[in-house]
């Protein structure tokens, strides 16, 4: 039960970064890899702060911003100095991996004695629904932590994913897909297509780093090499949400990144369950992400006529 | 107030300047287009005619000379900002729109062209219901299709509505860069006449660059003939002086002629010096 609850409220932080990767991979057809170091750095400044005594909700802002911050760097250097976006990714990931260490002051930062979200979210729980600290469900005793967790992360993620598709559906929201679907109309309907970039780059990688954040303080520590690998899990999370809603309506679409991210995380505890190696996690997401990229090409190859889309 | 809409002073512009491939696209073109009118604009491949469209529309940042908008100088704005002005149907049909969003998506940005955009709602209730009175006008029963992705649409549905964005908003100047080439003669000819119908309910000035003669003489007021990054003929009233394609064709076989001229007057030079 533990582990299940556990699976679940994970899924949930890393379906925030299945939003994130939404916006850059299906919004503007970008392979964003500031992921990688925007996911770091918001586990970075949150475990700093906190460890440094700030509130949960300062420490998770303001590792926010950082996200944003990175995200605008990478957008400026694609939009005004024209470097690929591939490339401005991996520069600013890599200049952040430097700067997560000087904001941790070390490779790890542990957060067992800070006021992280569980505490608040269970201190909350216990005096707005008289939450005991512990409580058996379905035969298994489980701490009333862990359940604060899960609520707390139900609503932030269930609650960003419709702030997301309600901004989506803003003007400025769907300027911002006009200018990734087709930036030569959109220039020609007075839309600021480099401003747009900048701007989906700042809300991807907030939502990233808020996602960072949240795992840094659910984990109990922040680690340097936390953000390694977090865009392919991302687009994990995301291509298993489209797999399993399609991508028929904007709302679908995000509902499934955030499905996706929750069924992943379920998958990986069976599969660890039963027996895989932790170790080849990454191994496993890797091959899955290129197996779901890669089949519709194969499909084609053999016959078969699907959409002309081809982005890798 | 004068009655000039649009104003080109000394406009060059030079493709790979400094190279082998050096191309005089556009050589201190001079125009006056003045309020109201519909300027067809005719030309040979590399007469500089396209590029004539992209230095208006800003999409080609030209290196000398003024381009000015109803008085202003628009010369230096980025092309989105003169979009909030200038609106512009492309060659190909899948260019003016977005293929992802819905029919009433793209109109409701086409709408919001010449304004700031919020976090409003783009598709309230209200906007809907106006937006589908709209294409209703264009009898093409897309009214039943605006929640459909554009992209599933023709070529030929995709340009009547690009045409519908263009002209909904009423622009300063409406540039219409070939935009039936790409169609089949029933869509070519049913853009047209919608073409024709919103101009002249706008009363729009307009600059279309077309390879057909016929559409030149049925829809302009005024032809020009592009050569080399000049304009080559200037012809005013061709409506009211009944041009014909056949004289347009005469004015095409003149510049081949001179371009001969040119080489035969080279070649006779290099024989004698060479």
């Amino acid at each position: 039960m533990n582990l299940l609850i556990g699976a679940i409220t994970i899924g949930l932080i890393l379906a925030l970064l299945g939003l994130g990767v939404f916006v850059t991979y299906r919004i503007y057809r970008i392979l964003d890899l500031t992921a990688d170091g925007a996911f770091g750095i918001g586990a970075a400044v949150a475990a700093a702060l906190l460890a440094r005594g700030f509130p949960a909700v300062v420490a998770t802002g303001f590792a926010i911003l950082a996200g944003m911050l990175a995200g605008g760097l990478t957008g400026v250097l694609n939009t005004r100095l024209r470097v690929t976006p591939l490339l401005a990714g991996v520069l600013t990931s890599t200049a952040l991996y430097s700067v997560s260490l000087f904001v941790m002051g070390s490779g790890n930062v542990s957060l067992v004695s800070a006021d992280g979200f569980v505490n608040v979210a269970e201190r909350l729980a216990h005096r707005w629904f008289g939450l005991p600290p512990s409580l058996t469900l379905f035969g298994a005793i489980v701490s009333g932590g862990s359940i604060a967790s899960l609520g707390l992360m139900l609503l932030l993620a269930v609650g960003t994913a419709l702030l997301l598709a309600f901004f989506l559906n803003t003007e400025i929201g769907t300027a911002m897909r006009a200018a990734g679907n087709n930036p030569q109309m959109a220039r020609a309907l007075a839309i600021d297509v480099n401003g747009m970039v900048v701007l989906g780059l700042c809300l991807a990688n907030g939502l990233v780093a808020l996602s960072g954040a949240l795992m840094a303080q659910y984990e109990g520590f922040a680690n340097i090499q936390m953000g390694i690998g977090a865009l392919v899990t991302g687009l994990a999370n995301l291509l298993l949400g489209e797999a399993l809603l399609g991508r028929r309506t904007l709302g679908r679409w995000i509902a499934g990144a955030v499905v996706g991210a929750v069924a992943f995380r379920l998958l990986v505890g069976a599969a660890i369950r039963a027996g895989l190696d932790p170790n080849a996690l990454k191994l496993v997401t890797a091959a899955l992400v290129l197996g779901v990229l890669v089949l519709p090409r194969v499909l084609r190859r053999s016959g078969l006529p699907t959409e002309a889309s081809g982005r890798v | 107030m004068s009655n000039v809409a649009l104003r080109l002073e000394a406009v060059s512009h030079t493709f790979h300047a400094g190279t082998l491939n050096e191309v005089r696209a556009l050589d201190a073109v001079e125009l006056e287009l003045e309020r109201g009118t519909f300027t067809a604009v005719l030309g040979t491949n590399g007469s500089g005619k396209s590029s004539l469209l992209n230095a208006i529309a800003g999409s080609l940042a030209v290196a000398e000379g003024h381009i000015l908008l109803e008085g202003r100088e628009i010369t230096q704005w980025p092309e989105a900002r003169r979009a909030r002005l200038i609106s512009r149907v492309f060659q190909n049909p899948f260019t003016g729109t977005a293929a992802e969003l819905t029919v009433a998506e793209n109109l409701a940005l086409a709408e919001g062209r010449s304004g700031r955009r919020w976090l409003r709602r783009t598709l309230d209730r209200e906007r809907r219901a106006a937006l589908e009175n709209t294409v209703a006008e264009l009898g093409m029963g897309l009214e039943d299709r605006l929640d459909t992705p554009i992209g599933v649409l023709s070529g030929g549905q995709r340009q009547a509505l690009t045409v519908l964005m263009a002209t909904m908003v009423r622009p300063s100047l409406l540039l219409l860069d070939e935009h039936t080439a790409a169609l089949d003669p029933r869509s070519a000819e049913q853009v047209i006449r919608l073409t024709h119908r919103a101009v002249t309910a706008g009363n729009l000035t307009t600059l279309m660059v077309t390879h057909s003669l016929t559409e030149a003489v049925r829809l302009g007021d005024r032809v020009l003939v592009m050569h080399r990054g000049r304009v080559a003929y200037d012809l005013r009233e061709t409506r009211r002086r009944r041009v014909r394609e056949h004289d347009l064709l005469q004015l095409f076989d003149q510049l081949r002629w001179a371009d001969r001229l040119d080489e035969s007057a080279a070649e006779m030079l290099r024989r004698a010096y060479v």
